[in-house]
This record gives structure tokens, sequence and C-alpha cells, in this order.
């Protein structure tokens, strides 16, 4: 159906029914108790799930397939949200032209950088756009302030008045879809359980639907079987007549434009774009992001974002009142001594249980969490190993 | 669907539990439910405590939560109560604000205005944070103080001095306490004509980025109209960790005063180079060289070590202050943690203390009815002398201090001295000064969400 | 004329810093095949020996001086070294005033241990999995080590300056007989780069006069030929390990008065001591150690105010540009071997 195989059509579906039922599975536990910290079902994380998959999807396809590791799509990410913004800033509030303007903008930034960077292979490649985008990140921060915002960065402002947009004196703009407002929404309270559904985060997630739909096309599709061929082997292609190049370049560019779109919508949704957007550390989060998950797979970049972003908002704002809360059945001595123990991991050390489970994936799951969730899989199905389920997500693993 | 997701936690919580049980989902229209984002409708309030916890400033934003938890200690009428009993306005007891025990959520800024407006935004959605206070720097202030005048809710910012948080960047919604580029520059200048002459050749070293800008317009106008020249001003990449090469070429070029612009670790790296180049052993002109740090940070000075000695810089409270709102705020933090607080420390309970204040003053935590408490609002006793909320620009002006780096520390928190306390009439400016971001500058609506 | 003087000198400085980083980077890509991503935090964990020899040289006792108060009122504590109990005071001050030199002999055998646990607990096992898996074990062990450090000792920067002896700055330029006062350069800077000069040498030295640097360049050639040979090649590599975290542990230590060290500051030069061994060419000793130099006093030159009047922002993008120009006009940067890391 729509082109896929069954195995494919399955993954989609499943895709599908967990983005759209995300606001009720993040939110597995009842309001006001003790682990309701750990509900990551709140509009702003949600929206940055699929973002964030948007861009590790993207990425995917140029390292996943052609195993060319760009060490600088931030750059494509950060030029997206500076183009949807000033788009929002002069022309209109409507996301959509936005979006459509941060990934074409992102694109051709992508093609100049790709047209240059893949000139050499290798680490050389990886330096190549690690050097694009350090300068985009240094520019933009500084000399390039009277476009870019510099440090503090670009916000609508209550100056801002948009051509086609009738906003009153004063007021400011707020982004919208055809006159939805992206933070538009409404709760459900079912007992103890509360869920938020929200527009911005539903609008978000159908692009991701799009996006991961467009990624499966392109791993089937014999262009993809072209870029798993430069991966193998770029020689061989070259003396059968073929020139990888282009092909090359064209997954470059079509992952340029899935982290502008990524970008675009980072700024329909909160309306803010910075240059620390594009700083290396950004760059190495996507990649970090698709090898934790499962380089080469479909949904382990996904995967992978939602482990990295999970973290990142939910486990770094557990403090020591909480942690007291929780144990606070202990007896005393007790309660102290775990909070010891548990306290340098969470909280303000949050970056530490990061590292420590970038490693146990690495050393213990060398396909990522794809890998596990297999594992896993054939544990329950009694080790017998599906060789037709492997096709269905794991290509070759990737370099 | 014109309702906001903006949620109000404590409200469904509250039906929540009525309803519990009921399996069918009840839905609740925002426009219906509460008149502002977050209102607090339990027998609780949240505040929301956005700080570095990691990255370069995370020594600075332990110290801000410190004080955060301090103040809530003594919002809840715990501790001795530290500025509390020294402060002016007497309508805060000890028993929350407006009787509502005060709770708090953290969150990381890691100093990038992104993570910082994702944590905020978490704090707002998910926890139900009524205000957002907390920052260790300008860019994260701005960007934080914009989504908190989206979102509706007020925004009492922490550590940031850049002339644009309450300058071309002024929010409705948003407040300072903090001190700002400006008024470092207007309460230094004169000590320093004083100290060093009015024919001083100065070189300036500028953090390529806004609160560098800003802080090199400001010593620069304010300097030159003590009659000193501005030899030359290089600006230094954010990322720059070594300085050598910026700090070689001073003395050939004919200066004899250093001021850098720098904050963080980019002043303790460029100090410790500057001095380690030995230009304070030299005479330039005929005079000593002198270094200059408009912005000191008495924890990053501790970075710089012996470096620190004898240079004039300026700060918005210093621990030695010896007023009664200091001195039990030196008291209360000192005895809770051992050590005595920092600026950031005191500028960020300062703010909390105030926001309670204005809450029980307005009677309401509608962010409209706080803002209108806190405009104009004049007080004293909190460590920095009579102290008034502008309400043109939400911007506090009160005394600025001038500080040098003490000869004979007798502590590791012994580093600064305090030279001068500037009147607040010398640093105080027209809401619509160039550096402020002109006539254009403006505050716009407040904004109660909902 | 004095300027240009002064930046050469400025970017022999930074450029040594460079190097060193960087030679650490290309023994342990050229030998066993690893993209080192925690070598950045070898380099910090170098600097932080320093900052524990000389907390354990203060190590000290409490002794309460009732005629002083501190900020409380309460009285003053006064710590004591228990240096200056063993040694007196005078010779106390003067091995406290030495801690940053001492730490050379204290980082050695740390550094070589930390290399040696990282290399057969971790890195052994990465010598056939794909270099991006290398990467994100690694990366991910920097940030762990970053983190111990981050928890120990904070996130503010820690002074730790250079013996008394050492401060001040030589004049250069009465040297040559230029004016006074224009041509200054401080001691420790000074002995910053001629140590690295020394550990640059000694390694090269080691790698070509040695038997056991025979072995190993032989085995960066071709190890299967080597193993075939029925040499050990493993221990040497994990000698080769110790050596290069050794190297770039020495090279934090002696940093430390230049710049007062924190836990990130390993992540600083990581990327920039990445594109130093790109350019110089994957693999390759000399390349590594020509690329620190170069980009090193190219980017003294573009901080300087005549250039950046010129081109604003120059000083922010030049080392990346030049990545890039020497990248796109010699394929395997300066020195690099073909085949290297291209796929």
């Amino acid at each position: 159906m729509l082109g896929l195989d069954k195995k494919d059509f399955r993954l989609l579906l499943i895709v599908l029914i967990i983005t759209m039922l995300a606001p009720f599975i993040l939110n597995p536990f009842p309001e006001g108790s003790g682990l309701a910290q750990f509900n990551a079902g709140y509009p702003d994380l949600m929206q940055r799930f699929v973002i964030f998959g948007i861009f590790a999807i993207g990425f995917n396809i140029l390292f996943g397939l052609t195993g060319y590791l760009s060490f600088g799509h931030a750059a494509f990410l950060g030029v997206g949200s500076y183009a949807a913004i000033w788009m929002m800033k002069l022309v209109t509030l409507n996301v959509i032209p936005a979006i459509i303007l941060g990934v074409i903008i992102a694109g051709l930034f992508a093609l100049a950088v790709g047209f240059i960077s893949l000139r050499r292979s290798g680490i050389y490649f990886s330096i190549l756009t690690l050097a694009f985008a350090q300068m985009s990140y240094a520019l933009a921060y500084s000399v390039l302030t009277p476009i870019t915002g510099g440090e503090t960065g670009l916000q609508i402002k209550s100056t801002d008045s948009p051509l086609l947009s009738n906003l009153a004196d004063g007021e400011i703009g707020r982004a919208n879809l055809f006159g939805m407002d992206m933070r538009a929404g409404f709760d459900i309270s079912m007992g103890d359980w509360l869920f938020t559904i929200n527009a911005g985060y539903y609008i978000a997630a159908v692009f991701m639907i799009i996006a991961f739909y467009l990624s499966i096309r392109i791993f089937r599709s014999p262009f993809g079987t072209m870029l798993r061929a430069v991966k193998s082997n770029q020689t061989r292609m070259y003396y059968t007549g073929l020139n990888a190049r282009p092909y090359t370049l064209a997954a470059f560019v079509i992952s340029g434009m899935y982290a502008g779109l990524a970008g675009g919508l980072l700024v329909a949704m909160d309306t803010q774009a910075g240059p620390e957007r594009m700083f290396w550390t950004a760059s190495g989060e996507v990649v970090l992001m698709t090898i934790l998950g499962g380089a080469g797979t479909l949904i382990g970049p996904v995967l992978g974002s939602g482990a990295i972003k999970y973290m990142e908002n939910i486990l770094s704002k557990i403090n020591k009142d909480i942690l007291h809360e929780w144990f606070a059945f202990m007896p005393d001595g007790l309660e102290d001594f775990v909070i010891t123990l548990v306290y340098p991991f969470i909280g303000k050390g949050w970056h530490l249980t990061l590292g420590l489970i970038f490693m146990a994936v690495v050393i213990f799951l060398p396909g990522g969490l794809v890998e596990g969730g297999q594992r896993i899989g054939r544990l329950l199905r009694g080790k017998k190993a599906n060789p037709d389920d492997e096709k269905a997500t794991q290509s070759t693993p990737a370099e | 669907m014109s309702k906001t997701d903006l949620t109000r936690r404590g409200l469904l919580k509250t039906s929540a539990i009525a309803g519990a049980g009921v399996a069918l989902p009840t839905i609740f229209t925002a426009s219906s439910a509460a008149a502002f984002t977050n209102e607090p409708t339990g027998d609780t309030v949240t505040l929301g405590f956005n700080v570095p916890q990691s990255g370069p400033y995370a020594d600075e934003g332990a110290d801000e939560l410190r004080a955060y938890e301090l103040a809530v200690e003594h919002l809840n009428g715990g501790g001795d109560g530290g500025m509390m009993n020294t402060f002016s306005s007497k309508v805060l007891e000890g028993a929350g604000i407006l009787g509502k025990k005060v709770e708090y959520v953290t969150g990381d800024t890691q100093t990038k205005a992104d993570a910082a407006r994702a944590s905020a935004k978490s704090m707002i959605e998910k926890d139900g944070a009524v205000m957002i206070t907390g920052g260790s720097s300008s860019g994260v202030a701005v960007a934080v103080q914009a989504l908190c005048q989206e979102a509706g809710v007020i925004f009492m910012a922490g550590l940031t001095h850049s002339n644009d948080t309450t300058g071309k960047d002024r929010k409705a919604n948003g407040f300072r306490h903090f001190f700002n580029s400006y008024m470092s520059g207007a309460a230094l200048a004169p000590v320093l004509a004083n100290a060093y002459g009015t024919d001083r050749k100065a070189y300036h070293l500028t953090a390529d980025y806004n609160w560098g800008y800003t802080t090199e317009e400001a010593v620069r106008a304010s300097t030159e109209a003590m009659g000193w020249e501005t030899v030359a001003a290089v600006k230094t990449p954010l990322t720059q960790t070594d300085f050598s090469s910026y700090i070689a070429p001073v003395l050939q070029s004919g200066a004899d005063t250093l001021i850098l612009n720098h904050y963080g670790g980019n002043m303790v790296n460029s100090l410790t180079n500057a001095v380690q180049f030995g230009l304070r052993d030299k005479q330039v002109n005929g005079k000593d060289f002198q270094i200059v740090v408009p912005l000191y940070s008495r924890l990053m000075a501790k970075g710089a070590g012996a470096n620190v000695k004898g240079i004039f810089g300026s700060t918005n409270w210093h621990w030695s202050l010896q007023d009664e709102g200091s001195k039990a705020f030196v008291k209360s933090f000192g005895t809770k943690y051992g050590f005595p607080p920092s600026q950031a420390a005191h500028t960020c309970y300062v703010q909390a203390m105030l926001y309670a204040d204005a809450v029980q003053r307005a009677g309401s935590f509608a962010p409209c009815a706080v803002a209108e408490a806190l405009e104009g609002f004049e007080f004293d006793g909190m460590g920095n002398g009579k102290t008034l909320y502008r309400a043109d620009d939400h911007q506090c002006f009160k005394d600025v201090l001038v500080v040098k780096g003490k000869e004979n520390p007798e502590s590791e928190f012994d580093l600064l001295e305090i030279v001068e306390v500037t009147p607040v009439d010398q640093v105080t400016y027209a809401p619509d000064h160039p550096q402020m971001g002109g006539a254009e500058a403006s505050l716009g609506e407040c904004n109660d969400g909902a | 004329m004095e300027a240009i003087i002064l930046q050469v000198l400025n970017g022999l400085d930074k450029g040594s810093a460079y190097a060193l980083i960087a030679l650490g980077l290309t023994l342990i890509f050229g030998t066993l095949g690893v993209v080192n991503f925690a070598h950045g935090a070898l380099f910090m964990i170098g600097a932080f020996c320093a900052v524990t020899l000389s907390r354990i040289l203060t190590l000290s006792r409490t002794v309460v001086d009732e005629t002083q108060t501190d900020f409380l009122g309460n009285p003053l504590e006064v710590q004591v070294p228990y240096v200056y109990d063993w040694f007196g005071q005078a010779t106390g001050d003067a091995i406290i005033d030495w801690a940053v030199p001492l730490s050379i002999l204290f980082a050695i055998p740390v550094m070589m241990l930390i290399g040696v646990i990282m290399e057969r607990g971790l890195i052994k096992h990465f010598y056939n999995r794909p270099h991006a898996d290398q990467i994100l074990v690694t990366f991910g062990l920097a940030i762990v080590l970053q983190e111990i450090i981050k928890f120990y000792y904070g996130a503010n920067p820690i002074p730790t300056p250079a013996p008394d002896a050492f401060r001040g700055s030589l004049d250069f330029g009465a040297m040559m007989g230029l004016d006074p006062n224009v041509v200054i350069y401080p001691y420790w800077r000074i002995i910053y780069f001629a140590f690295a000069a020394v550990i640059i040498g000694a390694v090269f030295a080691f790698l070509q006069f040695t038997t056991f640097g025979m072995v190993v360049r032989a085995g960066m050639a071709d190890r299967e030929t080597v193993q075939l040979l029925g040499i050990n090649i493993d221990r040497r590599f994990t000698i080769m390990f110790g050596l290069a975290a050794a190297v770039a542990g020495l090279a934090g230590v002696m940093y430390t008065p230049i710049n007062s060290p924190n836990y990130h500051m390993g992540m600083d030069f990581l990327v920039l001591s990445f594109v130093v061994v790109v350019v110089g060419g994957m693999g390759s000793l000399p390349g590594a150690v020509l690329a620190g130099f170069l980009l090193g006093i190219l980017e003294s030159f573009a901080s300087m105010r005549e250039v950046l009047e010129i081109l604003p922002g120059i000083n922010q993008i030049i080392i990346y540009l030049v990545a890039i120009i020497i990248l796109l006009t010699r394929p395997r940067g300066l020195m690099g071997r073909k085949g290297v890391m291209e796929d």
C-alpha cells in the first residue's frame, strides 16, 4: 500500500499510531503522583520529539545509506530556522510559507556545502562539513548580528508587522496555520490522568509522518540502492561507469532539506532562532541520535532523538527535593545514602547519565536501540530469529 | 480553536480529583477555566527556577539555586527570615504567598537560548509555574523573557547585564533587578578618572556578541566624556580561550589602559593572560599601565586568582556591604551553606522576594496585576539601599558598587573591596536613551495568557 | 615589524599546544586505528593532575584563631598546610609554589595508567568496530570523565599559577635592539614552547631510533605482517596508548598557568585539534605538528587589529577557512597517506 510492501507499511502504521496517540502514551503516570515527573506528554517536549526525529531521519538518509558522516548538519537546521523566522517577521505569520522557505534555503545551502565537501570522502569530508558549520555559527554569533540577532537570536516583536497580517498596533504576532494558533489545544482529564492535546504538536507530527514515509520510499527506491552501493564500494561503482557524486550530492541536499524542515518547524512551534543551534555540539547531537537509535535503520534515528531529548528535558529537572520526596519512605540514614548515590546522575548531572548510556549502548548494542528492541523481540518469540523481520527494520550497520 | 495549551494544572488537578473514577473524558476549554496562565487554585503556588546547571556557568547557577531555596524557605516561614525582616515592605509574613505554600521546580538553561526556552516551557506547560526566574546570561534572559511575554507569565531576570534586556528587548512581563552595562560605565568612569587621571588612552578588548557590544559602548561613552581617548577596540570570539594574540599588541598601540569587556571564562582567561604579559608592570606615556574589568563577578574572579589584585570593576552587590539587609542576607545564607553568597545569589533572592511581595500587595497572581504592583515600586532594605523599579522599562535603579581586587585577601571569598558606592542619580538615564534602543523600544502590552 | 614578530611568537605558542594534542591523537589513530574523541578529556585530566597535586600539597590542618573572625563573626579557622609542619614555612612555600612543574612527575605515571586502563578496558574492544562506533563510545567516555571532574572540582576555572620565578616576561625587543617594551613575551609561554618542542622531539626520536619504535612504525604500516612475524604488537600498542595519554596529560599540566583549567577545556580543544590532525593528514605525525604550528600562526595573524579592520570577523573563522582551502587543494591534508580514513 502507498507503494510500500507489507512490512514497511506495518512499520509506517505503527509510527502513525504512536505519534497520533503520543499525548496519551507519554503521560502514563497520574498527575500529582511521584512518578508524574517522568511524564513527557507536554506540548513542548512532544514537539521536540517529532522535530528532532525529522532531523535525525534526514541525517540518516545521508549517513545511514551512503556512510558519509557529516559533522555540520546543524548548520542547515540553523539556516532553516533563520529563514523561517524572517519569513514570519516580514511576510506572514502563517507557518507554511515559513517552513517552505526554511526547507528551500537549507536545501540551497546544503547544495553549496555539499558541492564542495563531497569532493572529499571519509574524515576529510567530515571535517569540511564541520568547518562550514562552525563558520556559520561563529559568524551568526558575531559579525552577522544585524541579520541573526547574534547571541540573543531573533524573536517576533511587537514592532514586527508582517505584510500579510493585520495585527493591532503593538500586538505581538503569533505563529498560526490559517488562523489556528500553534498553541491552541485542550486538556482531557480522565480520572487522575491528564492529557494535553496541542495543535502545534499534531502539525509537526503530520510533517514527521510524511518525512518518515518519504524516507522509507527513498530507502526502498533504486536511488536508495545506489546510495548503499556508494557505501559498500565506491571504486567498483566508478569502474562500472557510474559517477557516485550526483547521487551522494542528492542525498546530501535531501538530508539538508530535512534539517531545514526541522529548523522551520522549531520556529513555527516556538518563534525563536539562535546561533547555538549551529554549534558543533548540535551537529554532534544528531550524529549521536542516529547511532544511538541505530544508523541505517528506518526507525532508529527517531528512537535515538527521542531518548536524548527525553533525558535532556526530564532528567535535568529532577532536583534534590524531588529525590527526598521519592525516598521519603526509607529510614533517614538510608534515605540520605540512596540520595547521595543517585544524585550525581540526575538534575545537573544528567550529562553523566547521557555519557554512560552512549557507552553502554555502543558496547552492548552495536546496532543501537533498534538492535535492543530486536533482541527483546526475539527473546519473546522464543529465540526464533525471523530473517524477514530483520530486513524490515535493519539494513547493514553503517560506518 | 482560539484556546491555548498553557495548561492550568492546578485547577485540573483539583477537578481531576473531584472527577476521579469518571471514565468519560472531561474536556476543559481554556477560556472558561482560568483568568490567566497557570492560575494557582490549590493551596500551593509553583515558581520556576531556570538556572544554568551544566556548562561554564554551572557554579553561578548553583549559587542562584541556593538563593532561591533560601527565599522559598523564608517565604514559607522557615529559617530566620533573611531580608524579609529588613525589607521596607512588610506585607510578607512568612505564610507563603497569598496564603499559598510556595513550591518550586528547577530546570537547566545550559546557558543556551534554545535549551533555556525548552526548560522554561516545560515548567509552564508541565509543572504549571506561574513565574519564571533565574539565568546567568543576557542572551538567555532576552529569549526567556520573550517566551514569558507570549505565554503570559512573569519573568524575573537573574544575572543579566546587557542593556538590551530592559533596553531594546524590554517586555511588559519581564523585570530586571540586576544593573546593566550603562550603569557600569557611568559608575566606573568618575572613579577611573579620579584614580588614573583624565588623559588616558584606552584599548578595548570586547567579547564579540551583544553583551560585549553594549558594554563597550557604555564604557567608551562614559570614559570619553571624562576626557579619555579610545585608541582601539578589538572584538574577540566568544569561544577564544587563549587571548595572547589580542593582548600582545596592546603595548605597541600606545595605549596605557586596557579595558576587558569580557565576562565569565573569557574574563578569567583574558585577565590572566594580560597579567602574564606583564602589562601591569609597564609604564606607558609616563603612566603606570592599568587594566579595567567593567563587570566583576566574585565567583569568576576566583578563577583568575591573584591576577585581580588592584583591578577596578563594578558589581551589583557584594557580601561585605554593611547595611542591615546585606548583613541579614549574608547571615542566613552563610549559616545555611557555609560561605557568603555571590551577587548572582543576591539578585535572585531579591527577585523572588520582590515577586512575592508584589503578588501579596496586588492580591493576585495575575501577571498584569503583579506587573502593576512592581511598576514604580520603591523599596529599601534589600542590600542596595533605596531602589526604584522603574515603570517605563522595568529596570531597577539603585546605587552601583565600584570595586577593586583586594591586595591582601583574608579568605578565598574576600577577593573584592568596595571602592565607592556610586549614588543612583549618577547612573540614571532616560528610558529612551539611545543605548537603550531609543524611542522605538517599548514594553508592549502586559499579557495574562488565557 | 614588531607586530609580526609578536604574532609569530604567539602563533608558535598556540601552535605548540595544538601540535602536542594533535600529536597524541595521531599516535593513537596511526597505531591503533582508533578515532579517540576522549583525547581532549585526557588533556583536561592532565591539567587537573596539576590542580590535584597543588591541592595535595596544600592539604592542611585547621587551627582556630580566636583573634580573627570570619564573615559570620565566628572565630576564623586558619588552614596550615602540612608541608609547613614537615619542611618549615619557607621550604613549604617553595614546594607549593612549584606545584605545576612538580606535577609533571605526578602526571606521567597517572596519565600512563589512565591510558593503559582505557585501552585495555575499553578501546581494545573497538579496534574492529566502525569509526562511528569508536567516536560514539569515546565521546561518551569524554562526557563521563568531564562530569566526574566537574563533580569534584566544580565548573569554575581554578587558578594554578606558575612558580614565582617564571612570572613576568622577557623583553625580546630590547634584546634585538628594538624599542624596549614592545616585543615582550611571558617566560612561561617560552617555557611551554620549549617544552613542547622537547616532547615532540622525544616522541619522534623514540619512534625513529628505538627497536620498540621501529616495531610500532612497522605495525602502523602493516599490522598483520608484523603479527605474522610473531611480534606481540598488541602489548606495544597498549604502551603507545599510555604514551599518547601521557603526552596529552603533560600538555595539560604545562597549560594550567597559561589559562586556569576548567572541566570543559578538553572539549574546547577537541574540535580544533581534530581540524589540526586532518589538515596535517590523517596518520601523519609530522603533518600533525606542522599543521598545529601553521594554524596557530595563522590564527594569531588573523587576530591583529590591522587585519580585522579590513576583514571583520576573520578571527572567528580563520582556522576553518584555512582547513577548507587546504583540504580542497591537497586531498589528504598536508602530509596524509592515501587510503587512510577515506571511506
